[in-house]
């Protein structure tokens, strides 16, 4: 079972402290693959809040060819944090030539675009690159946006951490996501590392969902180019969030209500159950099956963690107003902020959305038995 | 004397017959039971005369002939009267000195069967027990990748919806303004399928109505039936029960004037209306209730004349295009109950599915799609009509599925698929294996028949005799004579224990591919089957 862990703090924290976590958990995932989303960014990356960042692995020629794609888009580099391992690679880890965090510069003609075209013009561009780069495996992209650099590769966190020398003082995050993977249900591939990312939110879960072809039929057959990929079962939790969040303009709270609805029999009882029922019925093929516990972050840098509908993964989240972890087991979070009040951790359980927002100041907490937002 | 007696080109032998009558003299205690109980009455008894020789021991006297009188069993062999191998001789035979035997080779009362240029005409089905939904196993186990669920222990939510889906983003604007939102059933993905009130005899019908009331009543399960074209009895029609019932309409229209006029008289609407454009047993050819089964009641109900054949046309007689026929009417029916109640088409399966589905993805008021492969029953048909017509269910629902799909509309058209599903007693596979192709739910009727009520049809042309109203059972006939043989709360009783027990089955399928919070419908990553070709055409896994 994949490890999680997640942490949102006021002050910017390197991805060791993630990586250190995932450590703790360690007897729970093989070393198949790690993988880190960052955003609400400190170090040098705070000067680039709004200019896009591209992030992935590169072969030699690949770099080339991102360096051609992007000129003729009239991108310029601002700034680049690109990496070079000197050491020999740890065992399962490829030896890759370049690993690159970019900071670009806006083309000049998209000045004016409403924030709507271009969050869709930088998704396009990130598919564009992936898709030019699976062709010879020359490029890997994980993300391209302002305020989010994500890394993902094979092996052991704490080593590959270590290989890539992620202590460096350039990178820190006040939003940390981190996933390390167990890899069991599908062969290895770069791309079915956790976190997934798309347009501003990320996601990351444990578990296998068992009802993954008919949700990634639905999300694919949405028109919407971003609803592709799909090398892991559990990109479509991100994939979900983000169609309910921009396709359907429902906020959090019904998250829990399009991927574990409630019963038939409990919607009858529901105060809003005509809605639920409704939203159901149209959300039928995005209900989710299987153990899972969800761990994601929004675009407005709140994190928040939801499980399957029985429950039946671990999950906790705790800490102290300015600093929270979220973390799939106990012990992660333990190693993460081990000086908090362990009364106060929380343990969502199956109706509930439990929520930090980037105040970071409480555990918000919603069920699915509560009264909904005014939807109007 | 000659050998043979007068002979005509159709005269046979009991062994050019498909079932011989096996006959124990030692046994027989001469009862006449099953010469009274034979649907068909293909045996006689009868005296036979016996010669023997008898040669006493000296010159004293001479070798004489002696003659006795036997009486035992003699099997008529006209094709009228041939066997049809339903048993009930044996059955009712209290030494079990009789039985019928199923001929070593292919029989030739199949060349004598049109006496008259009458083909043959019979009920029952394909007779056909190949099926490729009992080779498709279901093979992604979730057992150590995740722990798999307990099927007797954890909760499964089950049920289906039936009628047109709104997409989530115009549901939330329709929502928002208050506008009409399409009905929809949450309803058990097992239907019973349409089998009309004429069809089947009244205590069948009742049997299955105390069945689905007592399902729905006492046991939570949304089971849902389908009239077929017969009507409904006006009893049903007003009382509370209606919401458990789909009422058919059908190129006949058989029935609909007693429904219309109880419209204003209903205390419930009815769970959908579907309408019959074509049947999978017999596609292209309309229902037929033959003349032996108009009794006095079916006439009421039906307001027609007794005792006169009951063809419907191939088709309904007023429309003259599919935009005609299936919008037109998807429309009419709907506002008869004020856009309360889902109308769907049901169509036999064919290569033209895909049109008819097409078609239905632009109408706004097309609640679903039932789609009837060539595996499907019928109370009766032409044998030609039967045994060639049609296309099978699998590909053809997969392929409606996988339409939709691509359109984005998988959710909003519900597919129900129908036609040989629990042919060989593999109900709830056979059910699953169809749900994961695309399938929202499915309708049987045939397995209904011989689970509840012990209908003795086989895939080896056993009894067949549907159509002409002497059902041995009292299943599917008119004569009150032979349906007080079939006890209405023993066919409640058996449809209960049989919706249970596929509900447990369905439940030991799903659980061990991990799925409880909603019915895996095409989720065909969990598919397997052993042909290549199969495999290839429904997009699922190979397996050897």
């Amino acid at each position: 079972m994949c490890r999680l862990f997640a942490i949102t703090s006021n002050e910017p924290l390197s991805p060791m402290v993630a990586i250190n976590a995932l450590n703790v958990m360690k007897e729970g995932h093989d070393g198949s693959g790690v993988g880190l989303f960052l955003t609400d960014l400190g170090g040098e990356f705070e000067k680039f809040k709004n200019e896009p960042i591209l992030c992935g692995i590169f072969s030699n020629d690949g770099i080339k060819a991102l360096d051609r794609f992007m000129i003729d888009l009239d991108f310029m580099v601002k700034y680049k944090l690109s990496f070079r391992p000197a050491k020999p690679a740890p065992a399962g880890t490829p030896k890759r030539d370049n690993y690159v965090i970019r900071v670009y510069e806006y083309p000049a003609d998209w000045e004016g675009l409403t924030r709507e075209e271009i969050d869709f013009r930088l998704m396009m561009v990130q598919l564009q690159l992936r898709q030019m780069g699976e062709k010879d495996d020359s490029m890997l992209i994980f993300s391209f946006w302002p305020d989010v650099i994500m890394m993902k590769e094979v092996g052991d966190p704490l080593m590959v951490a270590d290989y890539l020398g992620l202590d460096r003082k350039e990178l820190s995050a006040r939003v940390i996501l981190s996933q390390g993977r167990q890899n069991t249900n599908y062969a290895i591939n770069i791309y079915a590392c956790h976190p997934f990312f798309i347009q501003g939110m990320a996601t990351m879960t444990n578990g296998e969902n068992t009802a993954f072809v008919p949700i990634r039929e639905f999300l694919m057959s949405r028109n919407f180019p971003g609803y592709a990929g799909y090398q892991s079962d559990s990109e479509v939790f991100a994939h979900i969030l983000h169609y309910m969040q921009n396709k359907l303009g429902l906020s959090m709270e019904m998250y829990k209500h399009i991927i574990t609805p409630l019963k038939d029999e409990e919607i009858a009882r529901h105060p809003d159950g005509t809605l639920l029922r409704n939203l159901k019925q149209a959300c039928r093929p995005l209900i989710i099956d299987g153990p899972n516990c969800v761990i994601g972050c929004l675009p407005d840098k709140s994190m928040f963690m939801v499980q399957d509908s029985k429950k039946l993964r671990p999950g906790v989240v705790g800490g102290r107003p300015g600093i929270f972890a979220f973390s799939s087991e106990m012990c992660g979070l333990d190693a993460a902020i081990p000086e908090r009040d362990i009364n106060l951790d929380d343990q969502p359980m199956k109706y509930e959305t439990v929520l930090v927002r980037r105040g970071r100041q409480e555990i918000e907490k919603w069920n699915q038995w509560d009264t909904l937002p005014h939807l109007h | 004397m000659e050998s043979v007696g007068h002979i005509t080109p159709s005269t046979l032998s009991a062994k050019d017959l498909p079932w011989q009558i096996v006959w124990s003299k030692d046994k027989c205690t001469l009862c006449g039971r099953c010469t009274a109980v034979c649907p068909v009455r293909a045996i006689d008894l009868g005296p036979h005369r016996k010669r023997a020789l008898s040669v006493p021991a000296g010159l004293e006297s001479r070798p004489a002939n002696l003659f006795s009188i036997y009486h035992g069993i003699d099997q008529r062999t006209d094709p009228a009267h041939a066997c049809v191998g339903c048993a009930m001789c044996t059955l009712v035979c209290p030494n079990g000195a009789i039985a019928p035997v199923r001929s070593d080779e292919i029989d030739k009362l199949r060349f004598h069967v049109n006496q008259n240029g009458e083909p043959r005409r019979r009920g029952g089905r394909r007779n056909n027990p190949d099926s490729v939904l009992d080779k498709i196993k279901f093979v992604r186990i979730s057992m150590l990748t995740d722990p798999a669920l307990d099927a007797g222990r954890h909760e499964f939510e089950l049920r289906t919806l039936l009628g047109r889906v709104l997409p989530p983003e115009e549901m939330l604007k329709v929502s928002r303004e208050q506008g009409w939102m399409p009905p929809v059933r949450e309803i058990y993905p097992l239907i019973i399928g349409s089998m009309s009130f004429g069809a089947l005899s009244p205590n069948m019908w009742e049997g299955l109505q105390m069945g689905v009331a007592y399902l729905n009543e006492e046991l939570g399960m949304p089971v849902r039936m389908c009239t077929g074209e017969g009507g409904c009895p006006p009893r049903l029609l007003q009382s509370r029960f209606l919401k458990y019932v789909i009422l058919q309409i059908a190129s006949g229209y058989f029935g609909w004037d007693e429904i219309i006029h109880s419209l204003p008289a209903m205390k419930e609407d009815p769970c959908a209306i579907e309408i019959k454009y074509g049947q999978g047993a017999k596609p292209g050819d309309g229902g037929l209730l033959m003349w032996y089964k108009v009794n006095k009641l079916i006439s009421a109900i039906r307001g027609v004349p007794q005792g006169v054949n009951l063809p419907s046309p191939p088709t309904h007689q007023t429309k003259y295009s599919i935009e005609e026929a299936v919008a037109k009417m998807i429309q009419s029916m709907s506002m008869a109950w004020g856009f309360r109640v889902p109308v769907y088409p049901k169509i036999s399966a064919s290569s033209t599915a895909m049109a008819v589905l097409n078609n239905l993805t632009r109408n706004p008021f097309a609640a679903g799609l039932a789609i009837d492969g060539e595996d499907g029953g019928t109370g009766a048909a032409y044998n030609v009509s039967m045994d060639h017509m049609g296309h099978p269910i699998a590909s053809n629902l997969r392929d409606a599925y996988l339409t939709l799909v691509k359109l984005g509309k998988q959710n909003e058209i519900p597919l129900f698929a129908g036609g040989g599903i629990g042919k060989n007693g593999n109900l709830a596979a056979n059910a699953a294996a169809l749900i994961m192709l695309g399938a929202s739910g499915v309708q049987t009727g045939k397995y209904i028949m011989q689970a509840a009520a012990g209908c003795l049809g086989s895939e080896a042309d056993r009894c067949n005799v549907c159509n002409i109203g002497v059902c041995p059972k009292g299943i599917t006939s008119q004569d009150p004579r032979l349906d007080r043989r079939l006890d209405p709360e023993k066919v409640a009783q058996r449809v209960v224990d049989l919706y249970v027990s596929f509900d447990t089955e369905l439940k030991k399928i799903v659980a061990p591919l991990g799925r409880s919070t909603s019915l895996p419908i095409g989720m065909s990553d969990a598919l397997g089957i052993n042909d290549a070709d199969a495999a290839q055409r429904l997009n699922i896994k190979y397996v050897l």
